[in-house]
């Protein structure tokens, strides 16, 4: 029987541990800042972000970023088509 | 029950009644008839095992990999080329400690291209951290690979079963066989600890492990050969009370009060035991040692066993291209070290390619060591059976 | 399909994994995860970019059942664990359905992957594969593929002056798939998530291999700012260099046509790796590429309006 080995066959049995890495460390100084009053929750942003770093509420609108992992890449701020979200300097 | 049967045929019923849940494989000499039969199984309801025809030896050994990883009892058959081709599988699946059992009877490697029966694509595998198993005849093919199955899962490493290339795999014997109640009781159901079929606990198999976990997920897993040792015991002893017939890491033939022997792997054993028998009559204390456990490789046991002894011969059916003899005196070489008062040992390279062995070959083994008891001067490498 | 629905899923796929800030694949398999909704889905992804980034011992990015086997065998292994779970099922001794999806580059999909790609296909495997395609051998340096197009520069087919870029077009991974008589292969792209999330819920409806072949702009390999990914993506599209189209069971269809054709230059301008391309003194080389990609364009234009004619042809009931 297989024996209880954290670097047992170097499986993961902790899903989602990622989270435990926090890549806001990648941004370069610029961070995505969401206009509320100007945001129509098309979730454009939401379905184009690679990191998943888009906030949701309950019922599925956009709720700002999270900044923990939040690369900085931009695509949030160049997809939306209300320039609800711009790039500003940290 | 007693059956004449070839070593594949062997192989191939054991397979069937060890309850496969998936069955896969690709057609390669001398071991195509091992998925051929078990096709028929699978087409006359004789096995529920789903059966794949993979489109190359790499594929197969790939799908092994899935079909274990989701808690199914994996097989499949190979030899030489095929299991060549599998290589790079071979080390992720016993990286990823995963149970798949091979049936295999050992075939030349190329090039030039050798159908054959040598020992070159059984000794190619001894890096990959797999079990490995030689068998003489049909009998032991049956035999090995049901412990086979039931070693594999318990130590959660992958195992191959091997014989001679067409000495055994085509060769008609008496085998006597186990009812399918018997060995389906024997080998149990594969209960693995982690399945990736498992929704509710979702796990991550195969990541990329960087230099800060590698050595220690490397570590486990050589830990886990050597607690191998203990299992392969305990299911040689508990194969033994359903069969009657005891297994262990080598056979012993007039190896006892032995001043010379030779240690060989495979049918040469058998074909010795006639030399030996004449030896003995004369008053030349003559034995033999025909290995039955490659990995784990039973250095300890191996050491105690020929330390009394003043000469010994390996014999090799395969060659290392070291300049040093071949892979079977390379290990039995290291693990007499530690001796302080070693036995002298040569090496002598036979069988390549199918190249057939004889009594007459053998005996003059037996001379040359009996010269070296003696202490006359004897190479210590050399060929066997050579033309030129 | 209403994103919001999709949105309030818990995510199988989470943040903090390590591709590229604005790398094209993150966002398929982001997409991809939150297509398969309540499914029960396990992953079979081939050695590549989401493979390293999204599984650096001890951290995991994937809260489904994830595998991974080597760079050939997507495929393959994909296979082993399917008819494990047929068998499995069959027994008696699971009781789930439970979907397969592999997730592999073009890398290992176009070329050391083709044969494990074609086994399974033509077993009939009941997998949904998606070549996530960046055009090149981005994780291990951009390196030249099978799907890498004419004139493109990559670290193994640099532009200099005795060769431009590939010399040789790229292979037709989705044709390939067709030609194994699989019941649904598409192309897709992200920037039409619609699209592209539609094509994975039919690819894991329905019973039998399935394959979509989807556009992954990659910014370090293609050369473009961290930000471009969709606008790239959308663009290959617009200007026809990436058609979106689907076959089921042999019925051809463009899912979606340009209203307005856009001229190559558009897509392949914010891209370094058309840098060379784009120079005046190379406008031959540029036609080349051009003819191809407004050729196969035309061609599946034809197909379509072919299709629709036979159609037509068999509602009227000829005798």
């Amino acid at each position: 029987m297989a024996k209880k080995d954290k670097y047992f066959g170097g499986i993961i049995s902790d899903p989602g541990s990622t989270l435990k890495y926090k890549t806001y460390v990648w941004r370069d100084g610029i961070k995505p800042v969401w206009d509320k009053e100007k945001c129509k929750n098309c979730m454009k942003c939401f379905i184009n972000c690679p990191d998943n770093a888009i906030k949701v509420d309950k019922n599925g609108n956009m709720a700002g970023h999270k900044y923990d992992y939040c690369k900085g890449c931009g695509i949030c701020a160049q997809v939306c088509p209300f320039n609800a979200i711009t790039m500003r300097k940290e | 029950m007693q059956q004449a049967l070839t070593g594949n045929e062997a192989m191939a019923l054991a397979m069937k009644q060890s309850n496969p849940d998936v069955v896969t494989g690709f057609p390669i000499t001398p071991v195509s008839d091992i998925l051929q039969i078990f096709s028929k199984y699978i087409s006359d309801g004789k096995s529920d095992a789903e059966f794949v025809p993979a489109e190359s030896e790499h594929s197969v050994a790939s799908i092994c990999f899935g079909a274990s990883a989701a808690g199914a009892r994996a097989f499949t058959c190979s030899a030489s080329q095929g299991l060549e081709l599998m290589h790079e599988i071979l080390h992720i699946i016993s990286g990823t400690r995963l149970p798949v059992v091979v049936a295999s009877s050992s075939r030349a490697l190329s090039g030039p291209i050798n159908v054959h029966g040598d020992h070159s694509d059984f000794m190619g595998m001894r890096g990959t951290s797999w079990i490995q198993l030689f068998s003489e005849n049909a009998q032991e093919s049956y035999d090995n690979f049901i412990q086979a199955v039931k070693i594999a899962e318990t130590a959660m490493l992958p195992a191959i079963v091997s014989s001679d290339g067409f000495f055994t795999s085509h060769n008609l014997e008496r085998v006597e066989t186990l009812g399918d109640k018997n060995v389906s009781d024997f080998v149990g159901v594969y209960s693995p600890k982690y399945n990736i079929l498992n929704t509710n606990k979702p796990i991550t198999i195969g990541p990329l492990s960087l230099p800060d976990s590698f050595m220690e997920i490397k570590k486990s897993q050589s830990e886990a050969m050597i607690e191998s040792k203990k299992i392969i015991s305990k299911v040689a002893q508990k194969f033994k009370s359903i069969s009657g017939r005891e297994y262990n890491w080598f056979k012993e033939y007039k190896l006892q009060g032995a001043e010379i022997a030779i240690v060989v792997m495979g049918s040469t054993a058998e074909s010795a035991i006639p030399v030996v028998d004449v030896l003995r009559k004369k008053g030349i204390k003559a034995g033999i040692l025909s290995l039955r456990v490659f990995r784990p490789f039973p250095a300890d046991e191996l050491m105690a066993a020929l330390k009394n002894l003043n000469s010994i011969a390996v014999l090799d059916r395969s060659d290392a291209f070291s300049g040093q003899g071949g892979p079977l005196f390379e290990e039995v070489k290291s693990s007499l070290y530690r001796l302080n008062k070693k036995p002298k040992i040569i090496n002598r390279t036979f069988g390549l390619g199918g190249r057939e062995i004889d009594e007459e070959m053998i005996g003059r083994v037996f001379e040359e060591l009996q010269k070296l008891v003696k202490g006359k001067k004897i190479d210590e490498f050399g060929y066997m059976g050579l033309k030129i | 399909m209403d994103l919001h629905e999709l949105a309030k899923q818990k995510p199988k796929f989470e943040s903090g994994h390590r591709l590229c800030a604005g790398c094209g694949a993150g966002i398929v398999a982001h997409q991809t995860m939150l297509a398969c909704e309540n499914r029960n889905v396990v992953v079979i992804n081939a050695t590549g970019c989401i493979e390293v980034t999204t599984t650096v011992f001890p951290y995991t990015a994937w809260k489904v059942p994830w595998i991974h086997c080597a760079l050939e065998n997507a495929a393959a292994t994909a296979s082993g664990i399917e008819m494990a779970y047929k068998s499995l099922k069959r027994k008696g001794r699971i009781k789930k359905d439970i979907k397969f999806i592999v997730l592999a580059g073009d890398g290992g999909t176009y070329d050391i992957g083709l044969q494990s790609l074609s086994g399974m296909l033509e077993r009939g495997h009941n997998v949904l594969y998606i070549c996530y395609n960046n055009e090149a051998y981005m994780n291990t340096g951009y390196q030249r593929s099978g799907a890498t197009p004419l004139h493109t520069e990559t670290t193994t087919r640099p532009w200099g002056k005795k060769i431009h870029g590939k010399p040789v077009r790229q292979k037709n991974l989705t044709a390939i798939a067709e030609a194994h008589n699989i019941p649904y292969v598409a192309q897709a792209a992200t920037a039409f998530d619609n699209d592209y999330i539609e094509k994975v819920r039919l690819g894991l409806a329905v019973k039998g291999p399935t394959l979509i072949n989807v556009i992954s702009p990659c910014r370090l390999g293609w050369g473009h700012p961290a930000n471009m990914a969709y606008e790239i993506s959308r663009l290959s599209v617009e200007t026809c260099f990436w058609p979106l189209y689907e076959i089921r069971n042999g019925r051809f269809r463009i899912t979606y046509r340009p209203k307005k054709i856009e001229p190559l230059e558009n897509f392949l301008k914010f891209q370094k790796r058309f840098d060379h391309l784009m120079m005046p003194e190379n406008e031959k080389d540029l036609d080349e590429l051009k003819i191809i990609v407004e050729e196969e364009w035309n061609a599946l234009v034809r197909r379509e309006n072919c299709n629709r004619v036979c159609t037509r042809i068999v509602d009227t009931k000829i005798e």
